[in-house]
């Protein structure tokens, strides 16, 4: 793990990565990290996230600097530039149910080859998926979904890179942190180690490369 | 005082709700049901963000940016609250453990199927946690409008994409509460001067009418 400004930590992303980026409409998104990402104009992301924000908000200010050639994610509702773009051709969109989204980056982050989940059967999301039968009922085989880089917003972090998240800004930060080749991490407090229980780290270290530090 | 349309929905499905269940609301009309929960009960409200005990909107002031709901709103957590990550909170609506759920609808057939996430070419927002709710909640109750724009939303087939091919329990609208057991639409109650011509009349599908009709108590 090594501690680094954000322009450092942001400098290791090429253009054309993919990227798991926390948070649930922004809130649990590193604010700093998109901003650095803008600054630099990384181009051609694909980014896996829960949605994209709203325009001036987390993914969304990454979508509105077009930096963005296809975002995985569940919901686009609430971000009308994410839905004219796709509608232009100009960005493209998977979506994908928000359980299967979160149960897809964990496969990967655990080393599964993928999960049996019922929901979608029957639907549109069951095109060109495989099906399986498991005791009489009905399966879609939905595959592991790994990415170059993981951008965490933690609540705690200490100089190991152990983590904590407070309330609904967890969400999606400690799956896409055990997915990911590179995770950079972002926390509002950076803490001795030992100031966090290990009973309350939800983020063990070694899963963290870059703990961005604050100027 | 006439109660208006989002009201009596919302206090009817109250109705439904009993002591100890988590429940799982949608954004819109299913958020209202919150504000009627009957007095001494105690219900779990999940937020799929990651809130088991959502409360009221907090006051101003009291804002707390990192607690939100569903719909990225602020929102209070009462005491005995607990927040955990996505997978936790879809392994609880998937694995079936929601009691119930409350949902919107852009249509519903003959045979409780739901149609929820997206007309083709209009509005594409995502299915974001729908799918999953349909398919995992014990129980799937729509609330809704009996009809958009003069036209009913109790279809005999649904035109839009599905967001699951299980049928939904029980949808109420401003007019009647209706019920999908064996897979057929059923009238159980009309609403209080609502006759139940009126609620033929507003729905497309074929709905089986007993002899008597109960009203609607809210």
């Amino acid at each position: 793990m090594r501690t680094v400004p954000v322009e450092e930590a942001v400098a290791q992303i090429p253009n054309g990565a993919s990227l798991m980026i926390g948070g649930f409409m922004a809130v649990g998104t590193p604010e700093h990290v998109i901003d650095e990402l803008c600054r630099q104009g990384k181009r051609d992301l694909i980014v896996i996230a829960n949605d994209t924000a709203m325009p001036g908000r987390g993914i969304g200010k990454l979508v509105t600097a077009k930096l963005v050639r296809k975002a995985i994610v569940s919901h686009i509702g609430t971000n009308p530039e994410t839905q004219q773009k796709m509608l232009a051709g100009e960005m493209e969109v998977e979506l994908v149910p928000q359980g299967t989204l979160i149960e897809r980056i964990r496969a990967a982050g655990f080393g599964l080859g993928g999960i049996l989940t019922p929901t979608g059967v029957g639907t549109v999301v069951e095109e060109d998926k495989r099906k399986i039968d498991v005791d009489g009922r009905e399966y879609l085989v939905e595959k592991p979904l790994k990415a170059d880089f993981a951008l965490v917003q933690a609540f705690l972090a200490d100089y190991l890179g152990n983590l904590t998240y407070v309330l609904t800004a967890r969400n999606f930060n400690p799956v896409i942190a055990m997915a990911a080749t590179s995770v950079i991490v972002d926390a509002e407090h950076i803490v001795p180690v030992g100031m966090i229980s290990p009973d309350h780290v939800m983020t063990p270290a070694p899963l963290v490369d870059y703990l961005v530090t604050r100027a | 005082m006439t109660m208006d349309a989002q009201t009596i929905i919302a206090k009817r499905i109250a109705r439904e709700l009993s002591d100890g269940m988590l429940v799982n609301l949608g954004i819109g009309i299913p958020t209202l049901v919150a504000n009627h929960v009957p007095e001494g009960m105690h219900v779990f409200f999940q937020s799929e963000n990651g809130l088991i005990g959502t409360g009221p909107i907090p006051e101003e002031g009291m804002v707390q940016a990192r607690l939100t709901d569903a719909g990225g709103q602020p929102v209070s957590a009462i005491p005995g609250a607990c927040t955990f990550d996505s997978a936790t909170s879809f392994g609880l609506i998937r694995g079936g453990h929601v009691d119930m759920t409350v949902l919107g609808a852009l249509q519903v057939d003959g045979q409780g199927r739901l149609a929820n996430w997206m007309i083709p070419g209009k509005m594409v927002p995502g299915m974001g946690g729908a799918m999953d709710l349909v398919t995992g909640a014990k129980r799937v109750v729509i609330a809704m409008q009996h009809t958009a724009k003069g036209k009913p939303k109790i279809v005999k087939q649904c035109t839009l994409p599905l967001t699951s091919v299980r049928p939904v329990s029980l949808v109420v609208t401003e007019l009647a509460v209706i019920s999908f057991a064996e897979g057929r639409a059923t009238l159980l109650e009309t609403a209080p001067g609502v006759s139940v011509e009126q609620v033929m009349a507003a729905t497309e599908a074929e709905l089986r009418v007993s002899q008597q009709v109960p009203q609607m108590q809210i």
